[in-house]
């Protein structure tokens, strides 16, 4: 059992409305890696995450974390949604929201005790947000909302990280305040999957791709899949976008 | 009974309203109207058993049918919580009027209700002790089952409605708390209906919420507030009504709706004046410290 992958899919297929959006994705995940997922829009970058964690229904294959099914072991994964896929006029402070990370630890009809407060405080810390606990979270910026976000997955202290996209839309600070994040947790042995657009900087922020457009493009460590070759597939005679992978291309020979 | 019908509608308004699901609190006032005829064509009784599990229906009825609708034809969600409501309130009109129009279970006191007979019944007794009316006795037990189950799922039902994706991935099931807030609401409408009426069951459902979302930005605080709404509208309501001589269920509403417009006016942070104020000393909103928040 402690052998098992973090995360292991096989022969994945999704489709909206018929419309297949991933299809046969196989990837097992070895511990202990930063993992950036890379792909043109509509690749299914953020599909996969979801399906993953078992939030989508899925048309064929399967997905285990740690060696067992997703839903038997969901209190291991940190999901870190998009930071529009919620209501930030929502009346709630951000210490409420780094909380909730906590109630997968409660039982029923449990609240938060002191020592979950102290938790979410430290998270609070680690992402420099502990000044606006008490902040109502529609007065925050697009940059605190996403490390309100990362707050929160700390709080859930898992084991495998899903994060998509969590730098959009972000501060410069901000960034390379998460990418300090994600390599302490890293070094504490946890593996993060990480939705990025970003392909200059996802050379140097990754320690493996994931190439997606709607099937696995490439998989590996980032020296051996970063090239023109594979993300030429990946995002075919895209020109715009060619023309910045030869640049990235040029800038990593 | 007003400030109980008031509060147990309130507090599950509340959560409508952060759901943005506030016009699915009208349709199931309203659909429920079949439940009910067709649990009294079964039973044959008025009694509160069949009425309770006929509203529980309707509102499972009405909840999976918006969302059927929604989900398996392109028609959006506004448009099939319009169709769903209804057409099943239509079903329910024509059940009555065609098998209970002899007995009294009237369209006008369905759609109307009327809060001022309510003294007249006869009281329940308990052990001794005078407990009132029975329909205020039914509507009591549902507010405190109502405050009881927010309270105990506060934390289920606070994640679930801000961000379904997580609470799932803490094992909370919103599908599941997304139904029992629904089955909650056909309790709280059908118990409450009789005294207001359907149609004065929805501003029960939003006004004390929606007054307390312009006053406070924390949860806790704006349940509170509803319960302070649902007291005040109660009573102002009541006096309003008496010197009028008027409906006492129109006037609550007409007192409610006061309360939210001099919320609305008056609120510190998002009022009216504090706003005209604000511009006039030229104060900024601080919304981003840190800039670069664009897309």
């Amino acid at each position: 059992m402690a052998d098992a992958p973090p995360l292991e899919i096989h022969d994945l297929t999704v489709a909206y409305h018929k419309k297949p959006v991933l299809w046969g994705v196989d990837l097992v995940v070895p511990p202990g890696k930063l993992v950036g997922i890379v792909g043109p829009n509509g690749a299914g970058k953020s599909t996969l995450i979801k399906a993953a964690m078992g939030l989508l229904p899925v048309s064929s294959g399967w997905v285990k974390v740690f060696g067992e099914p997703v839903a038997k072991n969901l209190r291991r994964v940190g999901y870190v949604p998009q930071r529009e896929s919620v209501d930030w006029d929502f009346p709630v402070s951000v210490m409420d929201v780094v909380l909730m990370g906590r109630y997968g630890k409660l039982g029923l009809l449990k609240r938060p005790t002191k020592a979950d407060h102290d938790t979410a405080r430290e998270c609070l810390d680690k992402v420099k947000m502990l000044p606006y606990a008490n902040r109502q979270i529609s007065n925050l910026s697009g940059g605190q909302q996403q490390r309100v976000f990362l707050a929160r997955a700390l709080a859930q202290e898992s084991d495998l990280y899903l994060m998509d996209e969590p730098f959009s839309g972000v501060d410069a600070a901000t960034e390379s305040a998460i990418i300090a994040l994600l390599h302490e947790l890293r070094a504490d042995g946890k593996t993060l999957l990480v939705v990025h657009h970003d392909l200059p900087t996802a050379r140097n922020y990754f320690d493996m791709l994931l190439l997606l457009n709607m099937r696995v493009v490439a998989f590996g460590p980032t020296e051996e899949v970063f090239n023109y070759e594979t993300l030429q597939k990946t995002y075919g005679g895209r020109l715009t976008i060619l023309s910045e992978v030869a640049e990235a291309v040029r800038v990593k020979g | 009974m007003g400030f109980l019908v008031a509060t147990a509608c309130g507090l599950v308004g509340n959560y409508l309203i952060l759901r943005r699901m506030a016009l699915v609190g009208d349709a199931i006032s309203h659909s429920i109207l079949p439940g009910i005829a067709v649990a009294f064509l079964l039973s044959g009784s008025r009694g509160s058993l069949p009425m309770f599990i006929g509203a529980l229906v309707a509102g499972a009825v009405t909840t999976v049918l918006i969302e059927v609708i929604h989900k398996k034809s392109r028609v959006k969600q506004d448009a099939a919580i319009g169709i769903a409501f209804t057409s099943l309130f239509a079903v329910g009109v024509i059940l009555i009027s065609l098998f209970a129009s002899k007995v009294d279970l009237d369209q006008e006191c369905v759609l109307y209700g009327e809060i001022a007979f309510i003294p007249l019944e006869s009281s329940v007794e308990l052990a001794g002790l005078k407990l009132g009316p029975p329909s205020v006795v039914r509507m009591a037990v549902v507010t405190l089952v109502v405050a009881l189950l927010v309270g105990l799922f506060y934390k289920e039902l606070l994640v679930s409605s801000f961000d379904p994706a997580l609470s799932f991935s803490l094992g909370i099931n919103s599908t599941f708390v997304h139904y029992a807030l629904m089955a909650m609401l056909s309790v709280v409408v059908v118990s409450a209906f009789e005294a207001v009426g359907a149609i004065l069951v929805i501003a029960m459902l939003i006004l004390p919420g929606a007054t307390a979302t312009l006053l406070s930005n924390r949860f806790p605080v704006m349940l509170g507030l509803t319960v302070l709404h649902a007291a005040l509208s109660a009573v102002l309501g009541l006096h309003l009504g008496v010197w009028l001589n008027c409906s006492l269920a129109a006037a609550m509403v007409v007192a409610a709706t006061f309360l939210f417009v001099l919320a609305w006016i008056f609120s510190p942070e998002e009022g009216l004046l504090s706003r005209v104020f604000k511009d006039r000393s030229g104060a900024v909103e601080p919304r981003c410290e840190s800039a670069g928040s664009s897309e």
